[in-house]
């Protein structure tokens, strides 16, 4: 009998029914949609971030700025003979940041409380300069004047010759290869060749940036020359999202032996034990291994501005609050048309109770309708929303992440490289900004609490109405129709 | 059956006090049948709603087989009208979107028969009232007189001890109304239960062997020896 009752009264109650569901979907839909876009942007910081540092690393510890004045590794010369219209070549290969950790930090780091893993890099900048000086030409003036001869000074000139010379920087990353598992090339994937193995610790292979590599016709198999040391290049790598971190990526200590770096890296990666653990394996770090800075993603996460954390504002900030007010108000709608369809329907209600209907069975019949109407809400309400989330990804629209801006400039030394000159692995340029085409992923939960959300709103709704329908007498209601 | 003792019923209106019922004492034996007459707004159907246990007295006792139905609990007055009391309205009071053999059902439910045995008497009910061939129609597609019909059948499905009427011929047609009193008629005689009607229609009250008349709330019976 409940639920022939049911069907046949939300049949009669079509309109009003509707009228009831489309509100409750209308504010589902919403938080659908907005919980599935500012889950889209955290996937989207999250790859930002992780093309920053690679996959699985918590946080990075690099050596604490020095006070002002004595930064620096002291002046490098470029040095070419001035004689000859031979191409000369000169590089330099700079520490990035020119602040270094010594390789045993690496382990102090690991020791700590709740580091799972610990790894050292060394990043490092090549400066390469070449080209030719051209001589000068003496020219003789007209008429056959020579130079020197007699007074007169009617001499001839010196013309042409100058200088003219490529700089070409590019970025090397010294990677351990004996632990694969964390650092920068984690945030790229090998589409050609092969990566480091554990046996090449001290080889001269190299694995090239996807990007640089088209840029300078390089491949798998070919040879690259750092500052005099030819590299066989045994893969290329492919950054996930935005630029690598590096254009080249050689084993640790050949990096060391380059920059004349011996025994020392420029960040160590630090996976930690327990994801929320991260602030007190920071606050260990930083009170057991002194001169060291320690930045987390969390800190990294702050120095991303641009559309995308604008964006991601206004989903947290706007959209949340909207959901809300429109959630609210939807269930208040509910609740008052479910209470005003108890009104015009006291006589029934009375009726039943006039039968022998308990108080309780009334309330649950009221109740029951109004959930069955919550439910289609629901179901509307998911389909909208999942419909929403559908053309979100479908459109993707993009938005920039401007790494490092602001508050990332001043962060020497840490994670955040990025218009800070730091140690970690440089991105291509100061203040890049990266383009991250949105999607909006609805999961489970997000389904399960538009759910909740149906449920919930009939049962408010049917609160209402039920409480109402407890109350009402059936000499009452009886004698307010008769 | 029922012994009424001093039964008060006083409404508030506005800054008036209004006793719809004052006092009144009255005796309805076991398979007896009353009508219950009176002018407009005299207390007729206060009284059935005491006879009922629809609602209580300000004051005095509603005793209905010795049980004080002024004092008992909500729980236990809804099991008295459950599984004792029928009911006939005057505006039938079905509902609309259920059957006529659902609309029986109803007063099943109550009791906690299963979905089979609910239909076979609603069936059964509907019948007995000449509505064999009209289960699966809903009340817009019933005249008036059949509706009311169904709403007996509902009264009757539950066999109670009691049928309680208020004015269930008010909507009818004259010949309407001299066939659903027949049926009723036939049916307490059927049944041999205690069948308390109210009506403002002089004809129908000449017909009943008992007669309270109630004016101002105050009771007068008299006993119709010729009918």
């Amino acid at each position: 009998m409940f639920f022939t009752y049911l069907r046949r009264e939300l049949r009669r109650r079509r309109k009003a029914a509707l009228v009831v569901a489309s509100g409750l979907a209308l504010g589902i839909a919403l938080v659908i949609v907005v919980s599935s876009v500012s889950s889209g942007m955290s996937q989207a910081q999250d790859k930002v971030l992780q093309s920053l540092y690679g996959l699985g690393t918590d946080m990075t510890v690099t050596k604490a700025a020095p006070p002002p004045g004595e930064e620096g590794q002291g002046k490098r010369r470029f040095e070419f003979d001035a004689k000859g219209d031979d191409e000369q070549s000169s590089d330099r290969v700079l520490v990035q940041g020119f602040q270094t950790l010594a390789s045993s930090t690496v382990a102090q780091v690991g020791d700590q409380e709740g580091v799972a893993d610990a790894v050292g890099g060394l990043s490092l900048t090549v400066l390469k300069v070449n080209g030719e000086f051209k001589p000068g030409e003496f020219t003789a003036p007209p008429g056959g004047g020579k130079t020197g001869s007699g007074g007169g000074g009617g001499g001839g000139r010196v013309e042409g010759g100058g200088a003219a010379f490529d700089v070409n920087t590019y970025s090397v990353y010294g990677t351990d290869v004996t632990a694969p598992a964390l650092g920068p090339l984690t945030s790229s994937r090998i589409t050609s060749g092969r990566t480091f193995n554990s046996s090449e610790a001290d080889a001269a292979v190299a694995v090239v940036d996807s990007a640089y590599a088209k840029e300078k016709g390089l491949g798998t198999g070919k040879t690259v020359t750092i500052s005099g040391t030819k590299f066989t290049i045994i893969g290329v790598a492919t950054a996930d999202s935005g630029d690598a971190a590096a254009n080249l990526y050689i084993p640790l200590k050949k990096a060391q032996t380059l920059a004349d770096a011996k025994d020392k890296v420029t960040t160590v990666y630090v996976k930690a034990a327990d994801s929320q653990q991260i602030d007190s394996v920071k606050a260990a770090i930083q009170k057991n291994i002194p001169d060291t800075t320690v930045t987390t993603s969390a800190d990294l996460a702050d120095t991303v501005s641009g559309s995308l954390s604008t964006a991601s504002d206004l989903a947290t900030t706007v959209g949340k609050w909207l959901s809300i007010a429109v959630l609210i108000a939807a269930f208040l709608v509910a609740g008052l048309l479910t209470s005003s369809a108890v009104s015009r329907r006291v006589r029934e209600f009375g009726t039943l109770k006039a039968l022998g209907w308990k108080s309780g069975r009334v309330t649950r019949q009221v109740v029951g309708e109004a959930l069955v109407n919550g439910l289609l809400g629901g179901a509307l309400g998911i389909a909208l929303g999942l419909g929403g989330a559908y053309l979100v990804t479908a459109i993707s629209p993009t938005l920039t992440a401007q790494l490092g801006g602001g508050a990332g400039g001043g962060a020497r030394g840490g994670m955040v490289a990025i218009g800070g000159g730091g140690g970690g692995p440089v991105r291509q340029g100061a203040g890049k900004a990266l383009d991250i085409a949105l999607t909006a992923p609805v999961s489970l939960a997000t389904l399960a609490v538009a759910v909740g959300l149906a449920v919930a709103g009939g049962l408010i709704a049917g609160g209402f109405g039920g409480w109402r329908a407890a109350r009402l007498r059936p000499a009452d209601a009886l004698r307010r129709v008769e | 059956m029922y012994q009424l003792s001093g039964v008060t019923k006083r409404y508030q209106r506005g800054k008036k006090t209004v006793d719809a019922l004052a006092g009144v004492d009255l005796t309805i034996e076991d398979g007896g049948r009353l009508v219950i007459q009176g002018p407009t707004g005299g207390g007729k159907s206060t009284l059935l709603q005491m006879l009922g246990g629809l609602d209580r007295p300000t004051s005095g006792t509603v005793e209905f087989d010795g049980v004080d139905l002024a004092s008992l609990p909500e729980a236990r007055l809804t099991k008295v009208r459950a599984e004792n009391i029928g009911f006939v309205f005057q505006s039938f009071n079905l509902i609309p979107t259920l059957t006529a053999q659902e609309n029986v059902e109803t007063a099943l439910v109550p009791l906690g028969l299963k979905g089979a045995a609910r239909r076979e008497r609603a069936a059964e009910a509907l019948d007995s009232v000449g509505l064999g061939e009209r289960l699966g129609h809903v009340p817009g597609e019933l005249s008036g007189g059949q509706q009311q019909r169904v709403a007996i059948a509902r009264a009757l499905v539950k066999r109670p001890k009691v049928l309680l009427a208020d004015e269930p011929t008010g909507n009818l047609d004259e010949s309407m109304r001299d066939e659903i009193m027949e049926l009723l008629e036939g049916l307490w005689k059927e049944h041999g239960l205690t069948f308390i009607m109210v009506t403002h229609d002089s004809s129908i009250a000449r017909r009943a062997p008992r007669l309270a008349t109630i004016r101002k709330g105050r009771v007068t019976v008299t006993e119709n020896a010729a009918a």
